[in-house]
């Protein structure tokens, strides 16, 4: 179903400049800038409460900036009168009333836009949704189902950008290849397509860019193979039925040490000859020792490490 | 506008595709038709009810009553008690329309495919005043014409070219609207489905009998209260009828379609401007 609007150089450019947002004490985001372009998917990353729906909810005209802009193709999306046919999203999939059947709740939708109501059944056989499901009433459809329906809603006017909060919560591993798919087709059709969460492992198949945020400002906004390459430091996985006298042993040699489970240690700052040798002077049996290739999610959580928010079960 | 990207233009945004969205979304609710069914049903009922105790009794009724009937007939065409459950579903209507969205999070959805967000509420102003017109039109035309009908068989039934009675009927009518509209404006500025019933209820229903007409300033206050406008509409002997005694403020009636008018207007006003603004 290629987009016969689609310009030729493809869709529309999101751009994010020096954007705030304070809630009273909280500032949800701070001066954030960055931009998303055509014909890739950029993931949009950051820690539980890093700003990224706000960001989102600014960039669809729902939530005022305290100051700066959020633009999707040079305008806010409070200047176009209608949006679907500029903007799609999925922003909480509970966002329906769970009274409508879902052929309702887009053929209303379709309808405030002048979208033909063959779209409707369009997008609706696209999520999965055609036939007996889409008569049924939203309220009683699984959280899989509801986040379908939000794609359908953003599908419905075949907008060349489309932005998606946390698209892959509560879809089965079928429905997360299946989303994936899909936003490759899309963002191959020369849409931009931009996607958050708070799950470095989702963006790993899915981004070819990234933005990183955490607590509201910007960490990195990169290729998915640079950002990768910042995950330098290798991490170590020990295992020993000791782990509390060498997670003390390695941390005197200066290592940052974090218990795993009851046996396991995950270490940096030490390569896994040296931690080999201070077990072996301490007389500890080893029944694990390996390197870890510098992964993603490794990358992701040192950066933005300083700026987690809610941790928890750290041991104290 | 401008569409500037897109090669092909994009169709332009029309008004009544927001009208024929928002009346999409008011029958497609189930709970919409259950409150206006039962409503409707429990309305007539209540009325004619009212009208075959007075075709029971009218043979016990002095001749003082018999001889000024005509107001009881009126009365019974659209009883209180009828008025009230009107004031009810009409501002439940009007309320859940937009209280329905902000409290699912359907709001947001609606919001980001019109981003006009003052068109999308002026139709949703049009549609929930159009489909309660309508309602009230029919619970107070099948009202008065099975009132009249019950006292017909006493001969006291009259016919709606009486001088009074389509007063009556339109006043009962248009109550609807008036609190539909009443219950959208509470509710696009309250956003919370319990706070806003409870504030429709205090505002329609319990102001009106607990102000005074004692003093100047609550007698003004009383007045300006819609079910106060309607009972004064309805109330066709006014000020000639050898049972009730004039008040001490008399109002007009006149007055008590300002008072639907103003109402109707300023809700309306609220409900556009103050969702235009506020985060969601
Ligand atoms: N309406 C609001 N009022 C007050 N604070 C808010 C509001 N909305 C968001 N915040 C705060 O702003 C911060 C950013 O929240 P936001 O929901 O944007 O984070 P997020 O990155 O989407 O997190 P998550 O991954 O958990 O979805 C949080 O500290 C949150 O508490
Ligand atoms: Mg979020």
């Amino acid at each position: 179903m290629p987009h016969d609007a689609l310009p030729r150089d493809g869709g529309p450019v999101i751009e994010v400049d020096r954007l705030t947002k304070r809630y009273g004490g909280t500032t949800a985001v701070r001066q954030l800038s960055f931009t998303v372009r055509p014909g890739r998917v950029t993931g949009f990353l950051g820690p539980n409460g890093a700003g990224k729906t706000t960001t989102l909810r600014m960039l669809l005209g729902l939530v005022e900036p305290t100051s700066g802009a959020a633009t999707v193709d040079g305008h806010t999306v409070r200047r176009y009168p209608r949006g679907l046919r500029h903007v799609g999203a999925l922003l909480d999939a509970g966002d329906v009333h769970g009274g409508r059947t879902a052929r309702a709740h887009l053929h209303a939708l379709a309808r405030s836009n002048r979208i033909p109501a063959h779209r409707v059944d369009e997008v609706l056989a696209e999520v999965g949704l055609a036939g007996a499901p889409a008569g049924r009433r939203v309220g009683g459809y699984s959280l899989g189902m509801k986040q379908r329906l939000g794609i359908a809603t953003a599908l419905l006017g075949d907008p060349p950008a489309l932005l998606f909060d946390e698209p892959l919560n509560g879809l089965d591993p079928e429905g997360v290849l299946w989303v994936r798919g899909l936003f490759r087709r899309l963002a191959g059709e020369g849409r931009t397509v931009f996607v958050s969460s708070h799950l470095m492992s989702e963006m790993e198949n899915t981004a070819d860019e990234l933005v990183v945020i955490g607590r509201g400002e910007l960490i990195a906004a990169e290729s998915l193979t640079e950002f990768a390459a910042r995950g330098t430091r290798p991490t170590v996985t020990v295992r020993t039925p000791d782990a509390g006298t060498l997670a003390a042993a390695l941390s005197a040699e200066g290592a940052a040490v974090a218990p795993y489970d009851g046996e396991t240690l995950k270490v940096t700052g030490l390569s896994s000859d040296r931690i080999g040798e201070i077990a072996f002077e301490h007389g500890l049996l080893l029944r694990e020792l390996a390197t870890e290739t510098a992964s993603l999610e490794a990358a992701f959580m040192e950066l933005t490490a300083d700026s987690v928010e809610y941790l928890a079960g750290e041991p104290r | 506008m401008t569409a500037s990207t897109t090669a092909l233009p994009l169709p332009a945004a029309r008004f009544t595709d927001l009208l024929a969205a928002e009346w999409i979304k008011l029958r497609s609710l189930r709970s919409v038709h259950w409150a206006l069914g039962a409503g409707a049903l429990g309305i007539i009922a209540f009325n004619t009810n009212a009208a075959r105790a007075d075709y029971v009794n009218f043979p016990h009724y002095g001749r003082v009553v018999r001889t000024h009937f005509l107001s009881w007939a009126l009365r019974d065409a659209f009883t209180q008690g009828a008025a009230m459950m009107l004031v009810l579903a009409a501002s439940s209507i009007g309320a859940i329309s937009i209280v329905g969205e902000y409290t699912t999070g359907l709001v947001r959805t609606t919001f980001a495919a019109v981003p006009d967000r003052r068109a999308l509420m002026t139709a949703k102003v049009v549609v929930v005043a159009a489909v309660m017109t309508v309602y009230g039109a029919f619970t107070a035309g099948a009202s008065f014409a099975l009132t009249q009908a019950v006292l017909d068989g006493r001969g006291q039934g009259v016919s709606i070219g009486h001088p009074g009675a389509l007063r009556v009927v339109v006043a009962s009518a248009l109550l609807a609207p008036v609190c539909a509209l009443a219950g959208l404006g509470l509710g696009a500025l309250i956003r919370h489905s319990a706070t806003t019933t409870v504030f429709d209820v205090f505002v329609l229903l319990f102001l009106p009998t607990f102000v005074t007409d004692r003093y100047h300033w609550t007698a003004c206050v009383r007045n300006a209260l819609p079910f106060n406008a309607w009972y004064r509409l309805v109330d066709v002997e006014y000020g000639h009828q050898p049972f009730t005694l004039t008040p001490r403020y008399p109002t007009t009636v006149t007055g008590g379609w300002i008072v639907f008018g103003a109402w109707a207007l300023a809700a309306a006003v609220v409900a556009v401007v103050a969702v235009d603004r506020r985060d969601v």
